[in-house]
């Protein structure tokens, strides 16, 4: 059963640079398939390049999704991860 | 004649000495067919993996040299060197085209930088391309087998050359070596100049020929005051240069002791010297430069850097950051000026003929009053988190400003009435059309305080646009029909003892200074930086002689008089 959470972009500077590479950190340390969709486009979350090119702004309304073993840990981590950054709610 | 040039002023200094140009090692390769993908990708994974040990080494030299937050960029490069999705995408390209691994790194990495700088809204992002091509150059030198160059040998003094600084080049700068910096690209965002200024390395940026037109060893001056350049220079200008120099240090040193000291002439009279600001961005440049207030808060930005009309709650949030962030000192907060040459993307007003003589601030604000109290409402609960003072923009009559001050009582009241908690505000005007500082007498019995609006007083009184070349000569700060018309409101604010300050690039001009201190302007409001070098000029005047000097202004016949005048009584 794949995980699935909505968070509308809060961050003044959106997902750059520190918010982008504490994500990527956060996703990269689980099993699961990892996946930011924005604007209709898909990147994995586990790559820096992916989540820069999509270029989120604050403002954005983006989705996470985790599918694998340990998606639930996965989303739980990412989740945390916006909120103690300010990114996102 | 000459090989001198001009680029992009972005940290402040002036450097002389020799040229150290940093060029790339040739990273340059044939494309070439290969048989063996697996081989072919396993020099992808060590090359990966070697570069990913320099900038570990680079990233700990820059944590000791810089910080952690600076190094923090290379936290990022890291990252793009284990990117999945990247190291990926080499494998598939030798994988599918048979190209040898450093095609396939340069075609992945070129299609990632231009999808970056394709991001032409975003200027950040336009920037991290530069960090793609510091990993693409440090995974090919790997591939190649070839050694990137170190600025870390630098064992001279030098002023670095080079296309564009990388943050793996400016980690490890040593500041006892290199005295200035002079790249060809990048702007005042760029990390080069972010590093510089951190570092407090005189650069200047973005001069597009800089490695063409120096050669290594040659003596170069890089002002970073003013983006000039000057290569191998004579002696004369070299004299001139180091004397600048000398008095840069000198006065930056004398100035930063100037820092949280009183703004006070040389006979012991007090000012305010205040900033000017856009957002709650210029914050940091307002504290550091010991501003004593501000003066001047143009709130239009928050209209124009939006995408709609800013909500009561995104208004307050800025508001309130600056009045908290100045601890008790005023904050004068100008209600929107839009109109004139500022328009919102989101709202498009009437095309008009004249739009300087038209549609704009105080006058949408009286129209528009739902946009107005919006404002207003925003501005009245900040008020409880410090010192805020209220100012109407380009107000012509009085009329104009009891319409004004009864929608603000009346929003007042709504909220004393919510028991919401508001701090004392002053209310006052903008002086920046004619006729309100001609009848300046009566609206100071009316106002809590004035505020000079040099730059569009300077265009209605001499009907011209100094932004149009053709009658650029009449913008005339100093000619006496406007020291008349500046001294006429301080002297009608002073008669019902209000309170009166300019926020104009007057204030803070070393021209006019003198004259408006002798006229007994109560605050002078400038861009920050400006504030110390401001403070610095008072200390050495006396408002006495200042008087005599702005008496004597005031009955001179040209603008040119009233600069020979001041030059006269400051020497």
């Amino acid at each position: 059963m794949t995980q699935s959470k909505d968070f509308h972009i809060v961050s003044e500077t959106g997902i750059h640079a520190r918010p982008a590479t504490l994500l990527v950190q956060a996703a990269s340390k689980f099993t699961s398939d990892v996946t930011l969709s924005y604007q209709g486009k898909d990147v994995n979350l586990k790559s820096i390049m992916g989540v820069m090119s999509l270029g989120v702004g604050q403002g954005a309304d983006v989705t996470i999704k985790t599918d694998g073993d340990d998606e639930e840990a996965a989303m739980a981590t990412i989740v945390e991860a916006m909120e103690t950054e300010g990114l996102a709610e | 004649m000459s090989n001198n040039f001009k680029g992009i002023a972005a940290s402040n200094g002036i450097a002389i000495a020799k040229a150290y140009l940093l060029v790339d090692p040739d990273l340059s390769f044939t494309k070439t067919t290969i048989t063996d993908v697996t081989a072919e990708q396993a020099r992808v994974d060590d090359a990966l993996k070697a570069a990913s040990a320099d900038v570990e080494i680079i990233k700990s030299r820059a944590e000791k040299n810089l910080g952690a937050d600076e190094a923090q960029v290379f936290e990022a490069h890291l990252m793009v060197l284990s990117d999945p999705e990247m190291s990926g995408a080499f494998k598939q390209k030798i994988a599918d085209d048979k190209v040898n691994a450093e095609q396939a790194v340069k075609e992945v990495t070129d299609m990632y930088i231009g999808m970056f700088e394709a991001m032409t809204d975003n200027a950040y992002m336009q920037e991290r391309a530069a960090d793609i091509r510091d990993v693409t150059k440090r995974i090919l030198s790997h591939l190649l087998n070839v050694a990137l160059p170190n600025p870390a040998l630098i064992d001279e003094e030098v002023v670095l050359v080079s296309k564009d600084l990388t943050p793996s080049d400016t980690s490890q700068l040593d500041r006892q070596f290199v005295k200035g910096i002079l790249t060809d690209l990048g702007g005042r965002t760029a990390h080069a100049s972010i590093m510089a200024r951190t570092l407090e390395i005189p650069a200047v940026v973005g001069s597009e020929v800089a490695t063409q037109k120096i050669t290594a060893g040659v003596t170069v001056i890089v002002d970073g005051l003013t983006g000039d350049v000057i290569v191998d220079p004579d002696s004369e200008t070299l004299a001139t240069y180091q004397q600048k120099a000398a008095n840069y240090l000198a006065q930056r040193a004398e100035w930063a002791l100037l820092k949280d000291q009183q703004s006070v002439s040389a006979d012991g009279k007090n000012f305010v010297l205040g900033a000017n600001i856009g957002s709650p961005k210029d914050m940091d440049a307002v504290l550091e430069n010991g501003s004593e207030g501000v003066g001047l808060y143009r709130t239009e930005f928050l209209y124009m850097e939006s995408d709609h009309l800013p909500t009561e709650d995104e208004q307050f949030v800025a508001y309130k950051a600056v009045v908290e962030k100045m601890a008790g000192k005023p904050v004068t907060v100008r209600t929107m000026d839009i109109g004139g040459d500022k328009n919102l993307s989101y709202w498009k007003l009437p095309k008009e003929e004249n739009p300087f003589l038209g549609y704009r601030a105080i006058r949408i604000s009286l129209d528009q009053t739902e946009i107005f109290r919006t404002q207003l409402r925003a501005l009245l609960r900040a008020s409880a988190y410090g010192n805020l003072w209220i100012m109407f923009p380009m107000i012509a009559t009085l009329g104009e400003f009891r319409a004004a001050k009864k929608v603000y009582l009346e929003e007042r009241a709504k909220l004393e009435d919510a028991g919401v908690s508001m701090g004392e505000i002053k209310l006052g005007i903008m002086i920046e059309i004619p006729a309100a500082a001609i009848l300046a007498d009566k609206f100071a019995k009316e106002v809590d305080f004035f505020s000079i609006g040099t730059n569009d007083l300077i265009g209605y009184t001499m009907a011209a646009d100094r932004g149009n070349d053709k009658v650029a000569y009449l913008y005339q700060p100093y000619n006496p029909s406007i020291l008349r018309l500046i001294s006429n409101v301080i002297t009608a604010a002073h008669n019902e003892g209000k309170f009166v300050a300019m926020c104009g690039e007057m204030a803070g001009d070393p021209i006019a200074v003198p004259v408006l201190m002798g006229m007994g302007l109560d605050e002078f409001s400038m861009s920050a930086p400006s504030v110390l070098q401001t403070r610095s000029l008072m200390k050495k005047l006396n408002t006495v002689d200042m008087k005599l000097l702005a008496e004597k202004a005031l009955d001179a016949e040209t603008n040119d008089d009233v600069i020979a005048l001041v030059e006269a009584a400051t020497k």
